[in-house]
């Protein structure tokens, strides 16, 4: 079994034909104890059935993979795992304290312990007062939150969560961020699918973009130097000034009056501007921002990608 | 084994939860009463007009066979309709994923699903057969032969026809899966008919067809083995009722029977066990 220096998920060429559709081309990667990994790319780009390979809910065509150090599907390593699914169903007819009673069995988790498990997850959930009422009951948002809640059962080492905020208000989302930060400072690894950016933006420590059923770039997006993207409205503007201006920066494009371009963070501005100034540039306008998640997906994804 | 318990007992738990035990309870009742009301009548009839002992013994046994047979017919559709979508259903709305990605095998889940159905079923049957005894021996002092025997076959056969229903479920939809079950059961049917039909006739091609259609679902002739047993030897012999086998399906058609149960639900914890969900 793995070690605490081990990645917990190691995949070696996963690929996936339905019918001679290719789902999962290459898939490739990595994911290392403790870390928050997003999994990023458009609707229908192989996510979810990446995640369903690595459950051992599917069965690749060809290459390996190994979670936890098992190979996938073992069903040692997959009781210490979680899994929220996309589409989050259960026995509707159950209540949610039965339906995490059920499922905790399934962990065969002691009674006493299941139920204080239990509690304590509903708390966390806020669906205490409603542990009681069938799920049938519930809102898109209290299932998803139950079925958060089901993840978590067995203190899991590694949880697969996918699109964990699809259907959540703003409440419901943060409350989601707030355990993906617990589950962080716990140790836990989280593998979250999404497609909501800012939502990866802001809970992972490293980020995979899928495009055609293979990782296209993985970025590790805690540690990365913040990039600014800088748009300077002045003149004269001649190529000998944007061949000077790499001392700064690098991107250089010029255009109608406008020179953009990347800097690695905040300090080059005055620096630059001084520089600018020097060499007798009148500057109008400067504006920095810092490069989203958004930004980079769609500059990964590229213009021919069509909405999902 | 804790698994497969647990899948049990969730079983169960959904048959009471989504009031299947109570309706079977209560149409079963109705059944049983009106059952009991035509057995009160007719056996007030043949007292009043001083039918003989013997007589009466054989007219309330064909009623009482009547009743076996409406009970029989209730259990199969039971046995193909309540698992019908239990896993077909779970699949498809996604269900399934959170229970099999927890630690267990995937063959806990059939086996459970499997066992839990057949508890109800055992129970169903249980009841109304007790019921329809209970009636006879009250209401008219008639017991049937070899009850155990002929309830037990009629069990056998309720079994096979749920672990096609569960075994279908595995690749089928909901629909597509009931739909073949039961034209499986009308195969076996007819079949058993033809078996019946040509053999009074003498008409060995339809019987030996007959007999084949029972090969490929036994489930038939585990009933008209279940009537064998159960009904008075001069009633049998006579043919003086539609329950009365005229071909009797051979002891072996008993561990054919088993046979093609278990490899049902073989194939089907193999099918689910490669089966992407």
């Amino acid at each position: 079994m793995s070690t605490s220096t081990s990645p917990v998920i190691e995949a070696f060429g996963l690929g996936k034909l339905y019918e001679g559709r290719v789902a999962i081309k290459n898939l490739t990667l990595e994911v290392h104890r403790g870390e928050v990994f997003g999994f990023l790319g458009p609707n229908g780009g192989g996510k979810t059935t990446s995640v369903k390979m690595l459950l051992g809910l599917v069965t690749p065509t060809r290459g390996t993979a190994r979670v936890l150090g098992a190979p996938v599907g073992n069903v040692q390593a997959r009781a210490k795992l979680g899994f929220l699914p996309e589409h989050f169903r259960y026995h509707e007819w159950l209540t949610g304290r039965e339906m995490l009673q059920f499922h905790g069995r399934l962990y065969q988790m002691p009674s006493r312990s299941l139920n204080a498990r239990i509690d304590e997850l509903l708390t966390r959930v806020d669906l205490h007062d409603a542990a009681d009422r069938k799920i049938r009951e519930y809102s898109k948002g209290m299932m998803q939150r139950v079925g958060l809640a089901q993840a978590l059962l067995n203190v899991p080492e590694l949880v697969f969560l996918d699109e964990p905020t699809s259907g959540l208000d703003p409440l419901g989302r943060l409350l989601v961020r707030n355990v993906i930060d617990e589950l962080r400072q716990e140790g836990t690894t989280v593998f979250l699918n999404s497609h909501l950016l800012s939502e990866v933006e802001i809970c992972c420590d490293r980020v995979a973009f899928v495009k055609g059923g293979e990782i296209v770039r993985e970025v590790a997006w805690r540690d990365q130097a913040p990039i600014l993207e800088v748009e300077i409205r002045m003149k004269p503007i001649s190529s000998g000034l944007l061949k000077s201006l790499e001392v700064f920066g690098r991107e250089i494009i010029s255009d109608n009056g406008v020179v953009r371009l990347r800097v690695p963070d905040e300090e080059v501005l005055p620096l630059m501007t001084r520089w600018l100034v020097n060499q007798g540039v009148m500057i109008y306008q400067i504006r920095s921002s810092r490069k989203s998640l958004e930004a980079m997906f769609l500059e990964i994804m590229g213009q021919d990608h069509r909405p999902g | 084994m804790r698994g497969i318990l647990t899948m049990v007992h969730l079983t169960l738990q959904e048959a009471r939860r989504r009031r299947l035990l109570l309706s079977a309870l209560l149409f079963g009742l109705a059944f049983l009463s009106l059952f009991a009301t035509g057995f009160h009548f007719i056996h007030r009839d043949l007292m009043a007009h001083n039918v003989l002992p013997a007589q009466r013994k054989l007219i309330l046994s064909s009623v009482m066979m009547a009743g076996f047979y409406a009970v029989n017919f209730l259990m199969v559709m039971t046995a193909v309709l309540v698992p019908v979508d239990t896993l077909s259903g779970e699949i498809s709305s996604g269900v399934i994923q959170t229970v099999a990605a927890k630690p267990l095998h995937r063959f806990q889940i059939i086996l459970g699903k499997w066992i839990g159905f057949s508890l109800i079923l055992a129970l169903y049957l249980g009841l109304m057969a007790g019921g329809l005894v209970l009636v006879g021996k009250v209401l008219g002092g008639v017991t049937l032969l070899r009850i155990g025997t002929g309830v037990s076959l009629m069990g056998l056969e309720g079994t096979l026809l749920l672990t096609l229903s569960i075994a279908g479920g595995t690749r089928l939809t909901t629909i597509a899966n009931g739909v073949t079950v039961l034209g499986l059961y009308g195969l076996a049917f007819i079949g058993g008919w033809m078996e019946q039909i040509g053999t009074l006739l003498g008409n060995a091609t339809t019987r030996y067809v007959g007999i084949v259609a029972s090969l490929f679902v036994p489930s038939e002739s585990l009933w008209q083995l279940a009537a064998y047993h159960m009904q008075p030897p001069l009633m049998r012999d006579l043919n003086l009722t539609p329950f009365s086998p005229a071909s009797v399906p051979s002891g072996y058609m008993i561990l054919w029977a088993v046979g093609y149960t278990l490899a049902v639900l073989c194939w089907a914890l193999w099918q689910f066990h490669k089966r992407n969900l």
